[in-house]
């Protein structure tokens, strides 16, 4: 499969620091401000961004770990993802969520995520970062923190690749096709 | 295998071995599979812990409870986990339905079907009724105990209780005390703590032990049961368990002969305190309930540190959702009533 290199190990620590400072700058600080991850490579991203605010900021926001699997709108065909343990130890009763995730694709994921977060409380906002936005909405969601837009065909895939869960720092971009 | 007690660990990969279209025994469950249904358990735990119990995951689906036989916490359970999966949940239970009438199994089974139910969950006295359901019918069946056959969703919620206070099941010694001649639930957790790489120690009267366990020709080498103990002394059989699982004396089920009197089996084979000093410190007793307490286990160890009999109802939720979750009804072609 063919795959060239989007952003490199050090230009996707380059690209968390200066979004991390966007979050910061959007909210006024990092008051009130938690991160909420997706599973499974948002979560890892939302912890990191959580560590950049630490240091610009002094005050280090809570970080949740978010399963969409059960609020999922194709659950009715045979797709059973095995889940993955929420944990949002916290109230996020009038706070300010930003919710992260590597790739915003269709923005269904995002919209289970909304979902799934109003089950745990009336947050004061919701806000969306993600590492890459490659296009192709299918519903009207889009991302307040974007690392970095990537145009895609739809026989292309965007694979973000963490130390956490893959044991490498990158963005790749694959096609689905092979080279004839 | 070496499962994490809370899965703090992402999994990562690897296909996953759902879905499934029915649930009858866990004989043909692969380990792959008991693995992510433990898993799954282990996620739907933290949604029956949270303070809006209801996620929607089978909004629009109907899982009809059909029980031929008394129940509480297996039909209750059922029920809860389908609600908190936003399934519609009907409850029919053989007193006050049709079969009063002498109506057959496949008659009301028909019936139901044509109601539209996705996922019927059955018990029933005889063994193999579920399996008769899963030939002739649409709907995803699933064994909530069969005779004296299978019980997986409780040997399911068994073998998730012990990876919750063990991180493993691998390795532990697991002595299963009790009538295993009538005992479902003891079959299945035969089937899955072997798979999963227990070493299992049986202890009861040989007149309450079924003929392929009681002797060990009949378990050759690759045998799935070939490892299994048989121990009639119940002080050498719990003696170093890090598990010791009551089971239930099948009262109901029980023909003449079988027991020279209840006195007797309850001073050879009853769970006392004094019997749990031999066990692992922290070994853990479990009972699928309900319990015939001063029979087969004392009320001061049911009731004691080691006792983790209500965690067992409480997995037993979680273990049903993941279950429920895991199972796929077959979608009709597009354009078609079902």
């Amino acid at each position: 499969m063919p795959s060239r290199i989007i952003l490199s190990t050090d230009e996707l620590r380059r690209t968390l620091a200066r979004m991390a400072h966007e979050v910061l700058e959007h909210n006024r600080g990092a008051d009130n401000v938690v991160l909420v991850g997706l599973l499974t490579r948002g979560f890892p991203i939302a912890q990191r961004l959580a560590q950049w605010i630490g240091k610009i900021e002094s005050i280090q926001p809570t970080v949740g770990a978010l399963d969409i699997s059960l609020y999922r709108d194709d659950l009715a065909g045979n797709i059973r993802p095995n889940l993955q343990r929420t944990d949002i130890p916290f109230p996020i009763e009038g706070k300010r969520v930003v919710l992260v995730d590597d790739v915003l694709y269709t923005g269904r994921s995002i919209r289970a995520a909304m979902d799934a977060l109003t089950d745990f409380g009336r947050a004061s906002s919701i806000q969306l970062g993600v590492v890459v936005d490659r296009g192709h909405r299918e519903l009207p969601i889009r991302a307040d923190y974007v690392g970095k837009n990537i145009p895609t065909a739809y026989d292309e895939t965007v694979a973000v690749k963490l130390e956490e869960t893959d044991g490498t720092d990158e963005v790749l971009i694959e096609s689905r096709i092979k080279a004839v | 295998m070496n499962l994490p007690r809370r899965n703090t660990e992402p999994y990562v990969g690897g296909a996953s071995p759902l879905p499934r279209r029915h649930i009858l025994d866990l004989d043909d469950f692969s380990m792959d599979e008991i693995k992510s249904t433990m898993q799954n358990t282990d996620a739907m735990r933290e949604v029956f812990g949270r303070e809006i119990r209801k996620v929607p995951t089978l909004r629009g689906k109907t899982v009809l409870t059909l029980f031929y036989e008394a129940s509480t916490r297996t039909r209750v359970s059922f029920e809860q986990a389908g609600k908190i999966l936003s399934a519609d949940v009907i409850n029919v239970s053989a007193k006050g339905s049709s079969s009063e009438k002498g109506e057959s199994l496949y008659n009301t089974a028909l019936t139901l079907q044509a109601m539209n139910a996705d996922i019927i969950v059955v018990r029933h006295p005889d063994s193999g009724a579920p399996y008769f359901l899963a030939r002739h019918l649409k709907a995803c069946v699933i064994n909530a105990g069969d005779g004296t056959h299978a019980h997986p969703t409780q040997a399911l919620l068994d073998m998730y209780t012990i990876n919750r206070h063990f991180g493993k099941l691998k390795g532990l010694k697991v002595t299963i005390v009790g009538d295993l001649l009538h005992s479902r639930v003891g079959r299945s957790n035969l089937w899955g703590l072997t798979k999963a790489g227990a070493d299992i120690t049986l202890c009861a009267p040989p007149t309450l032990l079924p003929p392929d366990l009681i002797s060990p020709q009949a378990r050759p080498e690759g045998h799935p049961f070939a490892a299994v103990q048989v121990e009639d002394d119940i002080e050498r059989a719990v003696k170093g368990a890090h598990v010791v699982m009551a089971l239930r004396l099948q009262l109901e089920r029980q023909v003449s002969g079988l027991l020279p009197s209840l006195r007797e089996y309850s001073r050879l084979y009853s769970i006392t305190s004094k019997r749990m000093s031999l066990a692992e410190p922290g070994a853990l007793v479990m009972h699928p309930g309900p319990m015939n307490e001063g029979v087969e286990i004392d009320s001061d160890v049911a009731h004691g540190a080691h006792s983790v009999i209500e965690e067992q109802v409480t997995n037993g939720v979680a273990v049903r959702m993941a279950v429920l979750y895991a199972v796929v009804t077959p979608t009709p072609p597009k354009g078609q009533a079902s």
